[in-house]
Parts: structure tokens; C-alpha cells; sequence
């Protein structure tokens, strides 16, 4: 050990080597077309050229009604659907994979194989198939709820704002839940035989070894897909974008910051694109998102035991 | 004897849930497949009955291989998806493997440089991407593609395989080091093999945007030579809004492939899981 | 041996310099646009006619779907990657890429000589001095119907309004078809193909609309109202869910035969031929009271503009000037019925249907949809505002005189004429 320390190269040139490919193609494809963006949320367009207004676009966003309540509007929706998710695709997620990791369970491979499909799809597919079925013109859902007698329970989902953005989020959820339960699978597997063997002495099997043993075991991967699934509802358009439009009905009721931002950055209809705003409303986006990976980072994941193995 | 029959029980219940799951998640596909080979009548009239001798049609198929050059499209994807998937796992490996091993100056501030990435829509940034593009000659190149997507998905490769790569003993890189190894060796022949299960997590995760993105196929490389199947299978769905014989048909040819690769692959991502697990 | 040399010389260089040559006159200019649909009627019928009246010019039409052509056209554009000819949708859309420098001042093209002032203003600076777009095509709405079943229910095309809703509470009293097939899941159909169609009738036609420009008239008057509660009945005749009902679904609705009446605008004409086996005919909005004068919404929807950057001037010029030309015009009328050229040539249409909607000019005055001149330029944008007050109206979500005040106060929160 000591002699390890004492014989301490200079300086560390396979550092650089690992980072340097990744951090040159990031910072050039990304990181400056970013910047180059968002500094657009500082400036504002008079007479074709772009001139420097401070946050005066920030004050307009948050201070004039006309924006903020089509922002508010979009972060109320986006941390419903974000609720849903955490409620919905990362409890059942974690449910599947306990329940695959089983080493008994017979046909493991085939059910592991078929839970991951819908997420391989994309969102033009998984969009316009759900739009399907749900149509009230097409009426598979209605007469699949007819044949077990709750015809009565049909309603035009995606339609009605009261139901549309639950509608949607469950669908998020049914395409996504595969990545949760992927990694919690591949969690699970990592716990050590001996753990195991050594609960099923004390008594612990089944469920209750699920709950004491594996599932404290875990934790630290529930906690990065509950960060992943924040990162990316937060992120999220393509789906509201293929079902409903750039405008998000019924009546704006599933309007998400994405869809906001799309919207105003490149216009929809006769309304024209204002980059400026745009880039204001993603820069908002970049803040809030930031700001929950650092609780995330900062509090949560510090509580976390890291397990070694 | 008690135990036994529970673990019967349980075995039923849990087959019972899961192919009820299953049932959920193959639906929508299933719906699509079989109308795409309906008369556009019995797709509207009977959408849940698989096609029949009357209402057996392949006009749909037939209006998308005249239309466009699927096969080309799908190599194009093929191309573009495994290429980048590539870069993204290589370069974003070797970073982490510096993020989670070496302490130096500015490590954290490193590590949240990276994860930038994952917070931002790279969608917004178009514009300035696409005027790169133009500067370096890759308009209309598969390279622009790649490139794009190599960054895009290198902050979560980066993210996901540091917390990982944290977990792996220090006793066996130390042993390495005692033997001899160089550092790259170490991360090459050590850390690589233990971390395949993270690394084929973060390949699925990457490959689904990456095969599915529209957007920037739409701006960066549109033409007919570089056109990915998305893109294709886009183009065409607007074309025909309301044939639906040609929509499900074209739906259908965009799965397909999907599902077939996701199938084949699914084996070894499942090995390449349970392999880094048992060790 | 030495001759033979010469001449394999010679041969090589004749044919290089015919290859250079070929090279030379042919250019190829591709086509920026938003009507996937039409794409293999372009690349069969108009295409072919234009590359064999102009050889060595070689087009290529290459469209993006609509809910992504203004964003992806934009950004290409800005990155300079766009093609040559730029498909232009109407007044401010296009006046604000004209305004970038991204539409070329066509002015003074030969073609435009061809155009009417009218024609021209939907594509035109606000003084009248610069066009950017050779105007394409307009079109018409009205209500299209199901012949079969109005024979079948002995009903006849209504005249007034309240002939139109006794002849819906008929339809719907028979049980056998769904009245009208209309859906709010999109918006834009429940503006565009409900207060639009109807509307031109109660504000009469272009006084309301550039009573509107002026700041004489408010969308909160009786004549902007009115159209709002007449579509607010409709709710009662759409299909089950309409709610979620998309434009397609709409379409298909019709097209399938399991609705009467389709709340039109004329450019569905040709995808409704090859998709509808019933016969089908065409009403014009009806008017609120008999005798009273009528007015169509005969919309300037569809222009073509060149790329100030293209590296084929000449070659997308002379396609722009094609665009004036009778034979284009009687190509466009009869190879996509419903869209009718703007040009002064006199056109003979063949599709019966879309004969009925053009014949309306005769009895009708003409306006155009009263969002799409100025009164979009700002936020809230009125456009997008019209399509979700006229979606609420119908679910009955919003009152007609509560919608009318939104538009109201949205309107004059920053168009000067409306604040008096």
C-alpha cells in the first residue's frame, strides 16, 4: 500500500485519455449549441436583430399573465404526470422485477423479453395505437368494456380535460416501465447468494425477504430511476406532441413544459416562433431540473448506504 | 408441506400477473398487426377480429413498397443506432471509469459538467447544431446522426456507469495494480466485464431514442439516401392520413424489425445482465 | 494504331464534354411543402408536366408533415440547408419569413401579371409594395353530404339556418346515421371547419373582418357571437366521444358512410373521392334568416416563394413562372379538386363536387378567414385562442358570450385599433 503511494506518477495522463473523448464530442455537439441557445433567453429580437435585454424576458414570462399562466398551467400538469409516474410505473416496475428475479419462475426470459417491447416502440407508434383504440370512432375500447358489461365506463379520454393528461401519463407508463424494472432487475441479481441463503435461515423468505432484505439492498438504484424518471418527465414532449398536437388539448389541459416551450420556440399555425421566450422557457426547464437532481445528489443520495459487494 | 402448497400458490398468482401484463403490453401491437392485413371496412367494423378469408387484404403493403425504399430506411437506422450506441458505451465507460477511480482536482465539478447533458432539451439547440453541420460539410450524412446522438447519450451512459463502476471492489483493482497492470489494462480487462450489466442497461436505454428520434433525421439528414425508418415511416403516415390500409401497413414494417432485433438481442442482454451478477 | 488512339481520344473527350455538358444544363431544385398527401400527385402528374415544358430542370418535392413544417422549415432555413421553393401558407406566417430574408421579393416576376390584387395580398407586404409567394390556390368551405343517405331520409340541402337544424334533429331522429361527423380533439378543425364556415354569414363576409382590422367592430358584437351559439348546438349532432374525435377521424368517419353531413372546407374533395363509395354532394353555409344575402369564406390558403439562398435562382424562377401559366393552373384545379387556382386563367374544372363549391361565387360574396390578416401577430395569438374558444363552445365547456370575452380581452391586450 505504501508503496503505491509513495510512487506517485506526476501528473496522471490516463485521466485525461479516459475523459478527453467524451468530453470533447459533449462539449462541442452539445454543450456550445446550448449555450449558444440559451443566451438567445438574454437578448431580444427589434427589427431582425437580437438585442441585449437582461432578464426582461424572465419578467415577462413569470410577470405578464399572458405567459405565466400558460406556465404555471404547463409545471402543474408536468408534476402530475410526474406524480403518476413515481405512483404508478416505478412501484410496478420494482413489483415485476422482484417477481422475475425469482430464480424458480419458470418462462423468466419469455416475460423479461415481452415487459421491454413497448418501450422499443416509438412514440409515432405508441401514439397513434393508443389514439386507436381509445377512439370513440374505432371502438375497441368501448366494446372490449362492453363485453364485460361497463360499456357505461367508456369516456372519450383523451378528449375531456378532466381525464386527458392521466390518460396520457398512464400510457408514459405503460411504454416506460421496462426501464425501471431493468434496472432493479439487474439490482436485485447483484445481491450476493450468501445474504440470501443467510436469510432463509433466520426465517425470511418470500415476500417478507423481499421487504427487510432486498428491498434496503436496493435502494440506491430506486433512487436513480426516481431521479431518471424526474429528468425525463420533465424533458418529456414527444408523446403529447404525437397524441394531442402542439397545442396539448382539451383546452391546454395537457400542456407540459415541453410542449410550452416547442410551441412558443417554433410557433404553431399562424403564431410565429419566438426563440427568445423559447430559450426563456428551457432555460426555466434547465433551472428546475437542476435543482431536483441537486436535492437528489445533495440529500438523497448521500443517505443512501453504498453497498460494495 | 404448508410451504410447499404456498409456493404453488404463489407461483399461480405470479404467472397470473404477469401474463396478464404481458397481454397489456402486447395489445396495442397486436391491434395494429393484424388490421394491417384488413380491408379497410373490417378494420373499422371488427378492429379486434383477426383477418379472415373475406376480409384478407394486403393492399396496404403493397401501397408502402411501391412508395418507399423501406430496406434502405432500415439499414439506414441499423447503421446510425448501432454506430452511435458505440461511441456512447466506449467513451462513456472510459469516462466514468476516470469519474468513479481517480480522485482529482475538479472531479465533482467533472461529473456535474457531464450530467449537464441529461437535464436539457438537446432539442432547443437545433439550430446551432444544424449550422455546425453545415460548417463541417455533414448535412445529409448518417456522420451528423451519430455524432449528434454520441453526445446526446453520453451524459446518461456517463451518469449511470459511475454509480456503478463506484461498486466494483477496490481489492481486485488493487491486485491488478499489484500485478502489474497499467491503468488501461485494468479498466479494459477488470472493470469493463463487471460492469456489462450496467452497460447493456445503458445500451437499451440509448437505443430507444435513438432508433425512435424524428426530429433529427427531419433537420440533419432528410434526403432520400440518408432517411432513417422513423423518418420514413413518418413521411408516410402524412401522406396517407386517412388510408389506414397504408398507415397500419407502414406501422406494422416499423415494428417489425424492431421487435425481431429486440428479440434476438434481448438474449444476450439478459446474459450479458446475469453473467456480470453471478460473477 | 496511332489513329485509333485519336479517335478513342476523341470519343473520350466527346464524351466527357457531353457528360460536362449535361452537368451543366441540368439542375436540380427541390420543393419545400406541408401537403404530404398530395406527394405522388406532384411527383406523377405536376412534376412530369413542368420538367417536360422546361428540360434540364429537375424538382424535387419533398414535403414535411404540417405539425412539423413551420419548425422544421425554420430551422432549416436559419441553418441554410433549405430547398429552393418554399411552399407559403398565408399572410402573417409567411410575411414574417419574408421579413428574416428568408422569401425572395418576386415582385416583379413575370408571372405575377397573371394574379389579381386579392390574390396577391395574402402574400404581400402590408403597403402592397413587395409580393413574396405566387399565389397557388384558394379554397372554399361548406358542408359536404352524404347523397345515398339524404335520399334515403328524403332530406333536402337546407337553406337557412333553421332549416339546417330541423334537417340535424331529423337525421338524428332516424337513428342510421351520426348528423355530422366533426371532432374537438384537434382544435383547429372545430375553428376552422365550424366558426370560420359558418361565421362569414353573420359578420358579413369582408365588413366584419376589416371591421375587425379597423378596431370598428369587437368579437364581443351580436355578429361575432352569434356564429359561436350556432355552433354550440352542434354538440348534439356529433358522434359519440367527439371529444376525442381527431381530424382523421372525422375523415374516416364520413368517408366510411356512417355520418350525413361533413363540416367541410374544399381541399377534402380529392381524398374523399377516392376514399368514399356513396355519392356526395355540397351545401354552402346556410344564412341565419331566408333572403338574406350570402357570404363564403373563399380562403387564400396556399403560395409558392423562392429561397433567397438557392443556388438555382434561374431555375426556381422559371418554375415560380410556370406557376402563372394556364396549364399549371388547370393542372393544379383538376389534379387536387377543392383547390382552386388564384390566377386570372379561366379554368375548367371536371369534379363535380368541387364545381358545386366554386359555383357559390356566383351567388355569394367572398371573404377570407378573418384571424389570418394581422390580428395574429401577437400573444395570445388569436389563431390558436379561436380554435380552443370555438373546441370549448361545442363541448359546451365555455359560453359562446364567455369565449367572445376572452378573444375580447386577449385581442386588445396588444392590437392598438381594439383598446379604443
Amino acid at each position: 500500500m505504501g508503496m503505491i503511494t509513495t510512487r506517485k506518477p506526476p501528473f496522471k495522463w490516463h485521466i485525461v485519455v479516459f475523459l478527453a473523448p467524451a468530453v470533447l464530442v459533449y462539449t462541442a455537439i452539445m454543450i456550445f449549441p446550448m449555450i449558444d441557445t440559451m443566451r438567445l433567453a438574454l437578448f431580444s429580437s427589434i427589427d431582425n436583430h437580437q438585442v441585449f435585454v437582461g432578464l426582461k424576458n424572465f419578467k415577462t414570462l413569470f410577470g405578464d399573465p399572458r405567459w405565466s399562466e400558460h406556465f404555471w398551467n404547463a409545471l402543474g400538469n408536468n408534476t402530475w404526470f410526474f406524480i403518476i409516474h413515481m405512483l404508478v410505473q416505478n412501484p410496478v416496475g420494482i413489483a415485476l422485477a422482484a417477481i422475475l428475479s425469482v430464480p424458480t419462475l419458470r418462462f423468466a426470459p419469455a416475460y423479461r423479453t415481452i415487459v421491454i417491447i413497448p418501450t422499443i416502440l416509438s412514440f409515432v407508434i405508441v401514439g397513434f395505437s393508443w389514439k386507436l383504440i381509445l377512439s370513440p370512432l374505432w371502438g375497441i375500447a368501448p366494446s372490449m368494456l362492453d363485453m364485460i358489461g361497463l360499456k357505461s365506463l367508456f369516456h372519450p379520454w383523451l378528449g375531456k380535460e378532466q381525464y386527458a393528461l392521466t390518460t396520457l401519463a398512464l400510457i408514459s407508463v405503460w411504454q416506460f416501465i421496462g426501464i425501471p424494472m431493468l434496472l432493479i432487475y439487474a439490482a436485485l441479481l447483484t445481491i450476493p447468494e450468501e445474504i440470501l441463503e443467510a436469510a432463509e435461515c433466520d426465517g425470511l423468505t418470500g415476500f417478507s425477504q423481499f421487504w427487510k432484505i432486498k428491498l434496503p439492498l436496493i435502494l440506491p438504484s430506486i433512487g436513480i430511476i426516481s431521479i431518471l424518471t424526474f429528468v425525463g418527465n420533465f424533458n418529456a414532449f414527444d408523446l403529447i406532441f404525437t397524441a394531442q398536437g402542439p397545442v396539448a388539448g382539451p383546452n391546454y389541459s395537457t400542456d407540459i413544459l415541453g410542449t410550452f416551450m416547442y410551441r412558443t420556440f417554433f410557433g404553431y399555425q399562424l403564431q410565429l416562433g419566438d426563440p427568445n421566450l423559447g430559450a426563456t422557457i428551457a432555460s426555466t426547464m434547465f433551472l428546475i431540473i437542476l435543482i431536483g437532481v441537486c436535492i437528489y445528489l445533495f440529500t438523497i443520495q448521500r443517505r443512501l448506504r453504498r453497498y460494495q459487494f | 408441506m404448508n410451504r410447499a402448497r404456498q409456493n404453488i400458490f404463489n407461483m399461480i398468482a405470479a404467472h397470473t400477473l404477469l401474463l396478464a401484463y404481458m397481454v397489456l403490453a402486447l395489445f396495442p401491437v397486436f391491434i395494429i398487426l393484424i388490421n394491417s392485413f384488413k380491408t379497410r371496412r373490417a378494420i373499422f367494423r371488427h378492429p379486434l377480429m383477426p383477418p379472415d378469408t373475406d376480409s384478407f387484404s394486403l393492399t396496404g403493403y403493397e401501397t408502402v413498397l411501391k412508395q418507399g425504399d423501406f430496406l434502405h430506411y432500415f439499414q439506414n437506422s441499423m447503421i446510425v443506432t448501432v454506430v452511435s450506441l458505440f461511441f456512447i458505451l466506449l467513451f462513456g465507460a472510459m469516462a466514468a471509469f476516470a469519474l468513479a477511480e481517480y480522485r482529482f482536482k475538479g472531479n465533482s465539478w467533472m461529473g456535474l459538467y457531464l450530467a449537464l447533458g441529461i437535464m436539457i432539451p438537446i432539442r432547443i439547440g437545433t439550430v446551432s447544431i444544424l449550422q455546425i453541420m453545415v460548417a463541417t460539410g455533414l448535412v445529409n450524412t448518417l456522420t451528423a446522426l451519430i455524432l449528434v446522438y454520441t453526445a446526446q447519450g453520453l451524459p446518461l451512459a456517463v451518469f449511470i456507469l459511475t454509480e456503478f463502476m463506484k461498486q466494483v471492489s477496490n481489492d481486485l483493482k488493487n491486485a491488478g495494480r499489484i500485478d502489474g497492470l497499467s491503468e488501461y489494462a485494468i479498466f479494459f480487462k477488470l472493470v469493463l466485464p463487471l460492469v456489462r450489466p450496467a452497460m447493456a442497461t445503458v445500451a437499451v436505454f440509448n437505443m430507444i431514442p435513438i432508433w425512435n428520434d424524428l426530429w433529427f433525421p427531419l433537420i440533419l439528414a432528410p434526403a432520400e439516401e440518408t432517411k432513417t425508418l422513423t423518418l420514413g415511416s413518418q413521411v408516410f403516415i402524412g401522406q396517407f392520413v386517412t388510408n389506414w390500409n397504408a398507415v397500419l401497413a407502414a406501422l406494422s414494417m416499423a415494428i417489425i424489425p424492431v421487435m425481431t432485433l429486440y428479440v434476438f438481442f434481448s438474449r444476450q442482454l439478459i446474459r450479458g445482465i446475469t453473467a456480470g451478477a453471478v460473477k | 494504331m496511332k489513329r485509333s488512339t485519336l479517335r478513342n481520344l476523341l470519343l473520350v473527350s466527346t464524351f466527357l464534354g457531353s457528360v460536362a455538358m449535361a452537368n451543366a444544363a441540368d439542375v436540380t431544385i427541390s420543393i419545400e411543402s406541408w401537403r404530404s398527401e398530395d406527394l405522388a400527385i406532384w411527383q406523377n402528374k405536376i412534376i412530369p408536366a413542368f420538367e417536360k415544358a422546361n428540360p434540364g430542370i429537375h424538382v424535387k418535392f419533398t414535403p414535411t408533415s404540417p405539425a412539423e413544417y413551420d419548425a422544421a422549415l425554420n430551422s432549416r432555413l436559419a441553418g441554410g440547408t433549405a430547398g429552393d421553393l418554399i411552399t407559403c401558407r398565408p399572410f402573417d406566417q409567411s410575411l414574417g419569413v419574408y421579413k428574416k430574408g428568408n422569401l425572395a421579393d418576386i415582385t416583379n416576376l413575370d408571372a405575377m401579371k397573371n394574379f389579381a390584387d386579392v390574390a396577391k395580398s395574402a402574400w404581400s407586404t402590408d403597403d402592397g409594395k413587395v409580393t413574396f409567394c405566387v399565389p397557388m390556390a384558394s379554397v372554399i368551405h361548406g358542408f359536404i353530404y352524404n347523397k345515398d343517405a339524404f335520399k334515403e331520409l328524403g332530406i333536402t340541402p337546407p337553406k337557412t339556418e333553421d332549416e339546417f337544424f330541423a334537417m340535424l334533429a331529423k337525421i338524428k331522429a332516424n337513428g342510421n346515421y351520426v348528423p355530422m361527423a366533426m371532432g374537438t380533439h384537434d382544435e383547429w378543425e372545430a375553428n376552422t371547419m365550424g366558426y370560420y364556415n359558418i361565421g362569414p354569414n353573420y359578420w358579413k363576409g369582408e365588413t366584419g373582418r376589416l371591421g375587425l382590422i379597423k378596431g370598428s367592430e369587437k368579437l364581443t358584437d351580436k355578429q361575432w357571437v352569434d356564429p359561436f351559439v350556432s355552433i354550440a348546438k352542434w354538440k348534439d349532432y356529433l358522434g359519440d366521444g367527439f371529444e376525442a374525435q381527431t381530424y382523421s377521424d372525422s375523415q374516416n368517419m364520413f368517408t366510411l358512410g356512417r355520418a350525413a353531413i361533413y363540416p367541410a372546407g374544399s381541399w377534402e374533395i380529392s381524398g374523399f373521392n377516392t376514399q368514399a363509395d356513396f355519392k356526395m354532394g355540397a351545401f354552402k353555409p346556410p344564412v341565419p334568416k331566408a333572403g338574406q344575402e350570402c357570404y363564403i369564406s373563399d380562403h387564400t390558403d396556399i403560395g409558392m416563394g423562392m429561397n433567397p439562398a438557392s443556388k438555382n435562382p434561374k431555375a426556381a424562377k422559371a418554375f415560380l413562372n410556370w406557376l402563372g401559366t394556364a396549364e399549371f393552373a388547370s393542372l393544379y384545379s383538376n389534379a387536387l379538386p377543392g383547390f382552386f387556382s388564384l390566377s386570372k386563367h379561366t379554368v375548367k374544372l371536371t369534379d363535380p363536387l368541387a364545381q358545386d363549391f366554386v359555383s357559390w361565387r356566383k351567388d355569394c360574396k367572398s371573404t377570407i378567414r378573418p384571424t389570418y390578416q394581422i390580428l395574429s401577430r401577437g400573444t395570445p395569438n388569436l389563431e390558436t385562442e379561436m380554435g380552443n374558444a370555438s373546441a370549448n363552445v361545442i363541448k359546451g365547456t365555455e359560453t359562446p358570450k364567455a369565449a367572445a370575452e376572452r378573444l375580447q380581452k386577449g385581442l386588445a391586450s396588444w392590437y392598438k385599433p381594439q383598446q379604443k
